[in-house]
C-alpha cells in the first residue's frame, strides 16, 4: 500500500537533497557563512530554493569542482574556496558541507581543512565540516545532522549552568521567535539551535549586512554540554543525525524529544515540559490561549467535520498537523512525506487507528504517488508545502501552505503556526477554506440536487 | 579598472569586471569556469541543458541523479503548452547510497521500463548529472538498447554538471535535438521558418507567432517553446531560421545550416525596435514582395496602437537609472536598448555568460562610467549598485531579494514570470512592470529609514482642531 506508483523513479519529488538542510541549519549560526563543496550548479540551486522561500538574500559559496578538479581531487578548489570566501565575507564560522559529487570521488573534508587552517595559519575562524551527500538522505536528515556536527565540534565537557538546549526543527522565523517569547515568559535561560529567526527574516534598514546579525552564538553553543537538560523538536530524527542524543550520550544532558507544538495535545506536551523544567507554572498568558483555542475548536467543530485532507511534507510537520486534525474532526485521509521514515510510519498508523481512521499512510513518497490516492478518494483539503500546488491546479483542491518550500505565496517566514495561537491561526485558516468551498457551491449544488433530479413518486407507493 | 583600483572583490575577478571608459581598451574576461568561493549566480550544465529542453511539451525527462538536481528543477520555468503537459513533471531515479557504489545503469534502464509500461512516450531525454558522470554509467549504452527495444526515441544529454557551465549545457541540449532530427530523413523545402530560441515564457512564441501569421510567414518548427516530438522532426522543411535567444540556440541554427543548408539569422522581440527591425529583417530574408509590405502596414498600426501607452510609462521612468544582473549577454543587450527607449540610463551590466562580442556591443551601447561584469558575486553586485546609485536592479529570482535589503525596485527577469515581454504587448508589460516598481510609495517609507533623526523617522499626524 505505501509503495510508489514506480520502483526505480521518483516522480514529482517530494523532497529536497541533504546540503539544503545544512545550509538552513547553518545560516542559524551567528557570523557563519556556508560552502559546499562540490559543483557549482548544487549550490545555485539551494540558494535560489532558500531565497524564494525567505525572500532573503541567500550567499553560499561553491568550491566550483569542474572536470580537474573531480579526476585530481578537489583540495585544490576547496582551499581557494576557503581563502576567496575569507577575503569576500570576513565570517566567524565557515560552515563546509559536501554535494554528491564531492563525496563520490572520495573527498576528505576533515584532512583538506585541516591542511588548510595549518598552511594558511588561521587562528580566529572555526571551520565545521558536515558530510552531505544528496544521495544519502533527504533534506530533514540534512538539517539534524549539520546542527549535531555543530554541537560535536564546538562542545566540550564544560561546567553545569542552568540553561535549556533547544533544538528547534526547521520552522519559520517567526515560528522560532514565539518559542523564545515562551521561553523568556518562563524565566528560562536558553540556548536556541539554530536561530534563524533574524538571519532569514532581517527587518529592512539601511545598512545592509552580507553576514546577517543573529543567530545562536558560539559561546552559548559551547554551553549546551553543560545544560541542565535539552528539548528537541524532532521525533523522528534518526539517533545518529540528532544533536540532542549526542549532547545525552557524550555528556548526560537529559534529553527530552518532542513533537512539533501544533494542536492541542503537542501544545500541552511542550508547555508541560518547559514548566517541569523551570519547575514553574504555565504562565497566565497561555493558559488563556489554550482556552481560546478551546473556543475556537469548538466554534469551528461542525464545518471541520467536512474536512477530507491529505497532509504531506517533512515529517515533523506531517505528524503534528495530522494531530491537529485528529483533535478537530478533520479528516486525515492521507498522510505521506517524501524522507524514508518507518518510525513516523508506525507512530501515525497507530494514532490513527486509535481513532478509527482507516488512512492511507506514505513515506519515502512522491507527488505522483499522493497524487493517484487523492484521486481515488475524495479529498477537499490539501495541507502542506508549495510543491503540492501541482495537485491543487490539477484537482482543484485547495491547498493550506504550510512547511518549507513556499515559493508561490509571499510569507513563508513569517507563519506563526505552533504553540495555541499558531495552531489556533492555523485551525481557522483550515475551517475557513472549507468554509469558502461552501459558500462558493452550495446554492447550486442544492439546485442540483434537489430542484433538477425529479422526485420518483413510485417508490411512495 | 580606472576609477575602482581599491574596490574589494577578489584579484582573480579583477579582470572580469570594466569599466566603460575611453582610456579604457582591455577586454573583458568571461566564458570562463566561475571561481572557487567567489559565490557565483551561476547554475550548471544540467541546468543549460534543461532550459533548453525541458519546453518540450510531449517528452518525458528523465533526470539520472540523486533527487536534488531533479527536486530543485520541478516545473520552475512558466513555458506554456497549447498540447500536452508531460513536461512539467519531473522524473528522476533518486539513486541512493548503494547505487553509487554499485552503479546506476540497471536502475536506469529499470526506469526507462517502467515509463514505457505505464505511459505512450515517443520521446525520453535522459539527463546525467554529476555523479553519473563519476561512477561512470554508460547512458548512452542504456537509451540505445531502450530505444532498440521499444522503437521509441530516447536521447541522452550528455550534462553532467562539473564539466562547463551553463553554457556548455546550452550546447549539450542543442546536440540532443540535433540527434533528433538526426534520426529523420531531410525533407523538401517549404516556404516558412523555424523559430529558435524562445521557450514560450508566459505566452511569448504565441504573441510572435500571431505577428508572423499576419505577415503571411508560417512557423514550422518553434524550438522549444510549445513544441513536440512530431513538430521537431519536421525541422528541416524551413526555408529560413531565426534565433532569439542567440546565447542558447546559435549553436543549432549554425548546425542547421551546416548540415541542411538553412540560412539563419538572429532576431530579438524584446522591445519596440528590436521587434520592428525583427519584422523586417525576416521579410528581407525570405525576399517576398507581399511579406515586405504586410510588415510595414502592421508595424504602423501596431505602433499606433500602442504609443499613447507607452509615453505615459515614458514620462514616468524618464531619467531613472538601472542596473541589469542576468543570464545571457543577448538579454543584457535588449534591455539596454529597451531602457534606451524609454530614457533610462543603465549605470551597471553584468551577464553570467556572456561573449566577447557581446560584452564588445554592451560596451559601445552603454555611456562612459558604466560597469560592465561577467560572472559577478553579491558582493560585487551590492557594491556597484550603491555607487551607482541605481534606481531599479534587473535580474533573477536570487537577485531580487539582495536589490530590496539594499532599498531599492527590483525587475523580474527570469524563466518564472506570468507575463510576456516580447513584441508589443511585451513592451508595454517591460515599461508597466518597470513603473510599478520603480514608482511605488514603499519606497518613501524605506527612504526615511535611513535618516538619523528618529523624530523625522516617524509620521507627524496633525489634528485640526474641530
Ligand atoms: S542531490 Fe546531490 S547532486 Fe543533486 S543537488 Fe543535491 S547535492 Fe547536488
Ligand atoms: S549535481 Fe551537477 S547536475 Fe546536479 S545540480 Fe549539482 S551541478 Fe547540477
Amino acid at each position: 500500500m505505501s509503495k510508489r506508483n514506480f520502483t526505480n523513479l521518483n516522480m514529482n519529488p517530494c523532497k529536497m537533497c541533504m546540503p539544503m538542510g545544512a545550509a538552513i541549519a547553518f545560516k542559524g549560526i551567528e557570523g557563519c557563512m556556508m560552502l559546499l563543496h562540490g559543483s557549482q550548479g548544487c549550490s545555485t540551486y539551494i540558494r535560489r530554493h532558500i531565497a524564494t522561500h525567505y525572500n532573503e538574500p541567500m550567499d553560499i559559496a561553491s568550491s566550483s569542482l569542474n572536470e580537474k578538479g573531480t579526476i585530481y581531487g578537489g583540495a585544490r578548489d576547496l582551499k581557494k574556496g576557503l581563502k576567496n570566501l575569507i577575503k569576500l565575507y570576513n565570517p566567524q564560522i565557515i560552515g563546509i558541507s559536501t554535494t554528491c559529487l564531492a563525496e563520490t570521488i572520495g573527498e576528505d573534508i576533515d584532512n583538506i581543512v585541516k591542511d588548510f587552517i595549518e598552511e594558511e595559519n588561521i587562528k580566529d575562524i572555526q571551520f565545521i565540516t558536515a558530510s552531505t551527500p544528496g544521495y544519502g538522505g533527504s533534506h530533514y536528515e540534512g538539517y539534524y545532522y549539520a546542527l549535531r556536527k555543530i554541537v560535536e565540534h564546538q562542545t566540550n565537557i564544560s561546567y553545569p549552568n542552568n540553561t535549556l538546549n533547544i533544538i528547534v526543527g526547521n520552522i519559520s522565523p517567526a515560528n522560532v521567535r514565539q518559542i523564545k517569547k515562551w521561553l523568556k515568559d518562563f524565566g528560562i535561560q536558553y540556548t536556541l539551535l539554530p536561530d534563524i529567526s533574524n538571519t532569514l527574516d532581517a527587518p529592512f534598514n539601511n545598512s545592509y549586512k552580507k553576514i546577517t546579525p543573529g543567530g545562536t552564538s558560539l559561546e552559548d553553543i559551547k554551553k549546551m554540554s553543560g545544560a541542565k537538560a535539552t528539548i528537541e523538536i524532532g521525533l523522528f530524527v534518526p539517533e545518529k543525525y540528532s544533536p540532542g542524543k549526542y549532547l545525552e550520550d557524550t555528556y548526560g544532558v537529559p534529553l527530552y524529544r518532542c513533537p512539533l507544538p501544533i494542536g492541542i495535545e503537542n501544545t500541552d506536551y511542550f508547555f508541560n515540559i518547559l514548566s517541569e523544567i523551570s519547575e514553574k507554572e504555565i504562565p497566565q498568558e497561555y493558559l488563556e490561549e489554550r482556552g481560546r483555542m478551546l473556543d475556537a475548536m469548538i466554534d469551528s467543530h461542525k464545518y471541520n467535520s467536512e474536512g477530507k485532507a491529505t497532509i504531506f511534507g517533512d515529517p515533523e510537520i506531517v505528524y503534528a498537523i495530522t494531530k491537529l486534525c485528529m483533535e478537530n474532526g478533520i479528516e486525515p485521509r492521507i498522510v505521506a512525506t517524501g524522507t524514508k521514515s518507518d518510525l513516523l510510519k508506525k507512530m501515525l498508523i497507530e494514532d490513527l487507528c486509535q481513532k478509527n481512521y482507516n488512512s492511507v499512510v506514505l513515506e519515502n513518497a512522491d507527488f505522483d504517488t499522493i497524487h493517484s490516492y487523492i484521486k481515488k478518494n475524495s479529498i477537499n483539503l490539501l495541507i502542506g508545502h508549495s510543491d503540492g500546488k501541482f495537485i491543487e491546479e490539477k484537482e482543484n483542491i485547495p491547498l493550506i501552505r504550510i512547511g518549507f518550500p513556499i515559493h508561490d505565496r509571499v510569507g513563508g517566514q513569517r507563519l506563526l503556526t505552533i504553540g495555541y495561537e499558531g495552531s489556533t491561526r492555523l485551525l481557522d485558516t483550515i475551517t475557513n477554506t472549507l468554509l469558502q468551498r461552501k459558500y462558493s457551491s452550495y446554492r447550486s449544488d442544492l439546485y442540483r440536487r434537489y430542484y433538477l433530479t425529479s422526485v420518483d413518486y413510485s417508490e411512495l407507493k | 579598472m580606472t576609477n575602482h583600483e581599491n574596490f574589494k572583490t577578489l584579484d582573480e575577478r579583477k579582470e572580469s569586471i570594466i569599466c566603460n571608459s575611453k582610456f579604457e581598451n582591455r577586454n573583458i574576461k568571461c566564458d570562463t569556469n566561475s571561481v572557487s568561493g567567489a559565490v557565483s549566480q551561476r547554475a550548471c550544465v544540467y541546468c543549460g541543458a534543461r532550459v533548453v529542453l525541458n519546453p518540450i511539451t510531449d517528452a518525458y525527462h528523465i533526470v539520472h541523479g540523486p533527487i536534488g538536481c531533479a527536486s530543485y528543477t520541478w516545473d520552475i520555468r512558466g513555458s506554456l503548452s497549447s498540447g500536452e503537459e508531460v513536461y512539467r513533471n519531473s522524473f528522476s531515479t533518486d539513486l541512493r547510497e548503494q547505487d553509487i557504489i554499485f552503479g546506476g545503469e540497471k536502475k536506469l534502464s529499470n526506469a526507462i521500463d517502467e515509463i514505457v509500461n505505464r505511459y505512450n512516450p515517443k520521446l525520453i531525454f535522459v539527463y546525467a548529472t554529476c555523479v553519473v558522470g563519476v561512477i561512470g554509467d554508460d547512458i548512452e549504452a542504456v537509451c540505445k538498447r531502450a530505444q532498440e527495444k521499444y522503437g521509441i526515441e530516447i536521447i541522452p544529454v550528455q550534462s553532467s554538471g562539473f564539466a562547463g557551465n551553463k553554457k556548455s549545457g546550452y550546447k549539450a541540449g542543442c546536440n540532443a535535438i540535433l540527434n533528433l532530427i538526426s534520426r529523420y530523413p531531410k525533407h523538401k523545402k517549404e516556404f516558412g521558418i523555424n523559430y529558435l530560441g524562445d521557450f514560450n515564457l508566459a505566452g511569448e512564441i504565441w504573441i510572435i507567432k500571431n505577428y508572423l501569421k499576419k505577415i503571411g510567414v508560417p512557423i514550422i518548427t518553434k524550438l522549444t517553446g510549445d513544441s513536440s516530438f512530431e513538430e521537431i522532426t519536421k525541422a528541416t522543411k524551413a526555408s529560413l531560421n531565426i534565433v532569439q535567444c542567440a546565447g542558447s540556440m546559435v549553436y543549432l541554427a549554425k548546425q542547421l545550416e551546416k548540415k541542411y543548408g538553412i540560412p539563419y539569422i538572429k532576431v530579438s522581440f524584446v522591445g519596440i525596435e528590436d521587434t520592428i527591425n525583427s519584422l523586417r529583417n525576416i521579410a528581407k530574408q525570405l525576399g517576398n514582395k507581399e511579406v515586405i509590405d504586410n510588415v510595414e502596414k502592421f508595424i504602423s498600426v501596431q505602433k499606433k496602437k500602442f504609443e499613447k501607452e507607452l509615453s505615459y510609462y515614458k514620462k514616468r521612468l524618464y531619467g531613472k537609472s538601472a542596473a541589469i544582473y542576468v543570464g545571457g549577454g543577448f538579454k543584457a543587450i535588449s534591455l539596454i536598448k529597451q531602457f534606451k527607449e524609454l530614457g533610462m540610463k543603465t549605470v551597471m551590466v553584468g551577464t553570467q555568460t556572456g561573449s566577447q562580442d557581446e560584452y564588445d556591443l554592451i560596451k559601445s551601447l552603454t555611456d562612459e562610467g558604466t560597469v560592465i561584469l561577467d560572472d559577478a558575486n553579491p558582493t560585487e553586485l551590492e557594491m556597484f549598485i550603491k555607487e551607482k546609485g541605481a534606481d531599479v536592479l534587473v535580474g533573477g529570482v536570487k537577485e531580487r531579494p539582495l536589490a530590496y535589503k539594499l532599498g531599492i525596485a527590483f525587475f523580474d527577469h527570469n524563466h518564472e514570470r506570468k507575463h510576456p515581454l516580447s513584441g508589443f504587448e511585451g513592451a508595454i508589460n517591460f515599461a508597466k512592470e518597470l513603473d510599478i516598481t520603480v514608482n511605488s510609495p514603499v519606497w518613501e517609507y524605506v527612504k526615511k529609514e535611513g535618516e538619523k533623526d528618529v523624530k523625522k523617522k516617524f509620521y507627524k499626524f496633525e489634528y485640526e482642531s474641530v
